[in-house]
């Protein structure tokens, strides 16, 4: 068998630690391969062109890449030479890059030592690789997307548009998520409302969109172009299809409730349709409000609904759909300032945070966008905003950057002094983060043009004294402290995920930071993708991120579903595990041990079995499988034990 | 209930009321405190400098002497408190430090003895609700403001036996007591610490704010664990004691305590004190001060 060794200089982050002729000679005399070359960059074109001559020109059977790690270039290599004609699992790559020359950088020598023992394992291994075919999987060519913000909505139109049909799930009884609570946006002012209203109304009547709201994911099963997943449809109590959206049953109802879209500010009723743009537009009934659930009479919008459409006994149900993938666009919350002790626990009610804020300033809002504190309702003079409240805050809050604070700070204090002129905004920044579009410059007039005063500093401490709000904060560039009896405080607490987050990945099986937020399958490559093939990410489910950058990452994960969508089929790779049914005792251990659910018992024939597609391939079964009845394709027992003795 | 108990310098001078108050109580809830044989000054300040171990020693020697005793080390100075409670941690947490500092004094410690500030043990070992049982002369809903300053409780992960942002121990204490605890917002503010010694205008003082904001609150009183805070808030009204105006006195915790649980002036020791607590307490008929002046 001819094996070819290729060995990548990577530039100098190999090339600058490990002594590559040595390493050269030493496997050309010692391990018997075909061809030894190397390359300044293997990845390269030239650096392909190189193996592919050489696998023609050589006729090789084998290939060895010693470079990267595998989970960069190995498609790379492995598509190089199957261009060259030879089986792509035939190629192994051998990483003496981030396993060896990155970490043992101050030790060259014995990085060197150590890259050989690496590619000598893997030429080992190579030698015994089979010629394997990637399995074949069908598509179902619907998606699913969680989540009806900004973000979930774009994602959904676009893959609507393209012809797809989608189910587009959102968990409050109607669509546009925080966006719906936005007075203006930055950086051009541009009312909120204006631009998602068409928006959600084009959601809410497209011919290819389904969309359940008020409705929750219940399950999920399956994998990448065939999953299973129930939908919970909480109960309305309302029959929509009936009601005709009146609201008269809400004029009627004697129960008062603190609003939830209004976030406390103002008051709404037990049967409530959230606001009045809300798509769609139907009422809702609170269980825990209203009298009838509560108290066991009432009944007053039953009786005035003049078609009918209340049913107080209807009940949650449960819809399955079978789609080939899923966008997750779940969005944040607000740390809760209830939580920050040195503002006062959320206990002073003129101390807000910023979706407060933008309620209080939309001319829908509680006070019909006159800013009025939640206190007394009186105008206030003096505003102080405080940015970075739990974000870049490594001691009591997250470490990250929440990223749309510092813009919508300055939308606020601006937005504040247009409505009173005479009124003096204040900001506490650490610095500020203006990066985008028309972004600085909007900084710009906020601090320029329009008298609003920015401190560069912290502050210690807020508190209610003699109806004011003081504030204890510092100036760094003048080195003073600073102290302001404001009428209202302002937080810009950090985002976090939205509640229920961790649970619904839990559900479908995809991993998050270890603050909540979704991983994505490479940070600068791969974006929108989850680790688990067929599910995508976007908005701030992902992290942090503004309305354009939620509308662009939505955009690009539909069309990542869509090119999964292109073909009826896909391929997986066969690098996975196999029973062997002579030897299997049908235990069951690696059913256990399998994390993906690729692995269930067959207790009829009492054998394990694998689910092709689900597998993986990480080789925890084959650890586990106490009679060695499972082995992984092109990583079997006697390829590493022919590993090890190559090692030693 | 036994434990040993750092008194520390300040208790022996000028805060004795503290001190006499403290053991009174404590024989009468069935607490005793036994006094180190051998301590030193705590240190008065943990060093912040990294490089400078120096200022662990006093307080080691205190906390080897502790360990040796074998039982739990109670104080009572906010500062003793903080010191020792954060020395401990630098030597059960930090090889270097304990290899230098122990190698130094001469003595195997390794970080690893239980430090309690006695509102711990008034909390957690009696409970405020068996306390409150034992009061003969209850504060009858007489208005007080607990004043914690920055060192009780901070920094939380190694002192903190409560929030340090909106505490609520000496205020459930001051309820047990039948006192009206007063909330107020400098509440956990510094006092000014040693800058009050600075020559200069002693109202522009942030001791100022904190006895006027109690003040307006409707306090009639301030109570405080630390020596230093006492004689801060105390000093700042020395003026307006001297002019007649209305001063709001400073006592310890442990004098509240003293007084509800029936004991004089001998026990309470308030004659060192600038604004006098006997005539407030007297006047609201309260906590029992009969020949407290």
């Amino acid at each position: 068998m001819k094996i070819g060794v290729f060995v990548c200089h990577c530039g100098l982050n190999i090339g600058g630690v490990v002594d590559i002729p040595g390493v050269m000679e030493e496997i050309s005399r010692h391990d018997n391969p075909g061809f030894v070359t190397d390359y300044r960059y293997m990845c390269s074109d030239p650096g392909q062109m190189r193996i592919k001559d050489a696998i023609r020109d050589m006729s090789l059977d084998s290939v060895v890449v010693a470079a990267c790690s595998p989970a960069m270039h190995e498609t790379t290599f492995r598509r190089t030479v199957e261009a060259a004609g030879l089986n792509p699992f035939r190629c192994e790559i051998a990483n003496i890059r981030e396993q060896c020359s990155w970490p043992h950088r101050d030790e060259p020598e014995k990085a060197t030592e150590k890259a050989l023992e690496i590619i000598r394992a893997s030429v080992e291994k190579v030698r015994k690789n089979q010629a394997l075919s990637p399995l074949s999987v069908p598509v179902t060519g619907e998606a699913l997307v969680i989540g009806a913000g900004i973000a979930g909505m774009q994602a959904a139109l676009d893959i609507a548009d393209a012809g797809c049909e989608v189910t587009l799930v959102e968990r409050l009884p109607y669509i546009g998520g925080h966006m719906a609570q936005l007075s203006e946006t930055f950086p051009t002012l541009d009312c909120s409302q204006c631009i998602l209203t068409p928006k959600s109304s084009e959601v809410g009547s497209h011919p290819k969109i389904d969309l359940f709201t008020n409705s929750e994911i219940h399950a999920v099963s399956g994998y990448v172009g065939n999953f299973d997943v129930t939908i919970r449809r909480k109960a309305t109590y309302v029959n929509w299809d009936v009601c005709n959206g009146c609201g008269l049953c809400m004029e009627k109802c004697p129960q008062k409730i603190e609003s939830g879209f209004e976030l406390g500010l103002a008051t709404t009723k037990a049967i409530s349709i959230a606001f009045p743009q809300a798509v769609p537009n139907r009422p809702v009934i609170n269980p825990e409000a209203c009298r009838h659930f509560t108290q066991g009479k009432c009944g007053v919008c039953e009786k005035v609904c003049p078609v009918g459409a209340i049913n107080f006994e209807q009940e949650d149900t449960f819809i399955d759909r079978k789609v080939g993938a899923v966008v997750v666009a779940t969005g944040y919350d607000l740390h809760p300032k209830t939580e920050v002790g040195e503002y006062g626990y959320g206990v002073f009610s003129d101390v807000i945070d910023g979706l407060e804020f933008e309620r209080l300033n939309s001319a829908s809002g509680p006070t019909q966008g006159e800013i009025r504190r939640p206190s007394d309702g009186k105008t206030p003079k003096e505003v102080v905003f405080i940015q970075c409240v739990g974000s870049r805050d490594q001691e009591n809050g997250y470490p990250y950057c929440s990223k749309i604070c510092c813009m919508y700070t300055a939308k606020h204090a601006r937005l504040y002094k247009h409505k009173v002129p005479d009124g003096q905004p204040y900001v506490f920044y650490m610095d500020i983060r203006a990066g985008g579009k028309g972004y600085e410059e909007f900084v710009q007039r906020a601090t320029e043009e329009e008298g609003v005063l920015y401190l560069r500093g912290r502050v210690s401490r807020v508190f209610e004294e003699d109806g004011k709000i003081t504030v204890f904060g510092v100036d760094t560039l003048s080195n003073k402290k600073v102290e302001i009896r404001a009428d209202m405080v302002v937080l810009a607490t950090a985002i976090v995920p939205s509640r229920g987050q961790t649970e619904l990945c839990r559900l479908l099986k995809i991993s998050t930071d270890e603050w909540g937020f979704l991983s994505e399958a490479h940070p600068k490559l791969r974006p929108v993708e989850s680790l688990t093939r067929g599910i995508y990410i976007a908005g701030c489910a992902q992290a942090p991120k503004d309305i354009p950058d939620s509308v662009t990452q939505a955009g690009s994960a539909a069309a990542k579903v869509l090119a999964l969508f292109s073909s009826d089929t896909l391929s997986h790779s066969p690098e996975i595990a196999v029973v062997d049914e002579e030897l299997c005792t049908g235990c069951g251990l690696c059913v256990e041990a399998c994390a993906y659910d690729a692995r269930t018992l067959d207790i009829r024939r009492r054998l394990a079995v694998v689910n092709e597609v689900l597998c993986e391939g990480c080789g925890a079964c084959q650890v586990a499988c106490p009679s060695g009845a499972t082995c992984q394709r092109n990583m079997e027992l006697s390829q590493v034990m022919s590993m090890i003795d190559a090692v030693i | 209930m036994v434990y040993s108990y750092f008194p520390g310098c300040t208790l022996r001078a000028k805060a004795k009321g503290f001190d006499s108050s403290a053991l009174a109580s404590c024989k009468v809830l069935g607490v005793y405190l036994e006094e180190l044989e051998e301590w030193q000054c705590c240190g008065a300040t943990f060093p912040l400098q990294i490089d400078n171990s120096f200022p662990l020693v006093s307080p080691a020697r205190t906390l080897a002497a502790a360990k040796k005793a074998g039982r739990k080390l109670t104080t009572l100075c906010s500062a003793c408190y903080n010191v020792l409670k954060r020395t401990n941690h630098v030597l059960r947490e930090d090889l270097d430090k304990r290899n230098k500092v122990c190698t130094f004094i001469e003595e195997d410690y390794f970080g690893d003895l239980e430090i309690l500030h006695l509102l711990e043990i008034l909390r957690d070992e009696i409970g405020f609700a068996s306390l409150a049982e034992k009061i003969v002369k209850p504060f009858s809903g007489f208005p007080v403001a607990a004043y914690y300053g920055c060192l009780l409780l901070r920094p939380p992960e190694e002192v903190g036996f409560d929030d340090p942002e909106a505490p609520r121990i000496l205020e459930d204490l001051l309820f047990a007591l039948g006192c009206s605890p007063v909330d107020h917002p400098y509440k956990t503010e510094c006092c000014g610490s040693y800058v009050v010694l600075q020559p200069g205008e002693p109202t522009a003082s942030p001791s100022r704010l904190i006895v006027e904001s109690a003040k307006s609150r409707g306090a009639r009183a301030i109570v405080t664990s630390c020596p230093l805070c006492q004689f801060n808030l105390d000093y700042v009204q020395s003026g307006d004691v001297e002019r007649g105006e209305n001063a709001v006195p400073v006592v310890y915790f442990t004098q509240l305590l003293a007084m509800a649980l029936g004991f004089g002036e001998e026990v309470l020791q308030f004659d060192g004190h600038l604004v006098p607590p006997g005539p407030v307490f007297r006047s609201a008929g309260v906590g029992g001060c009969e020949g407290a002046t």
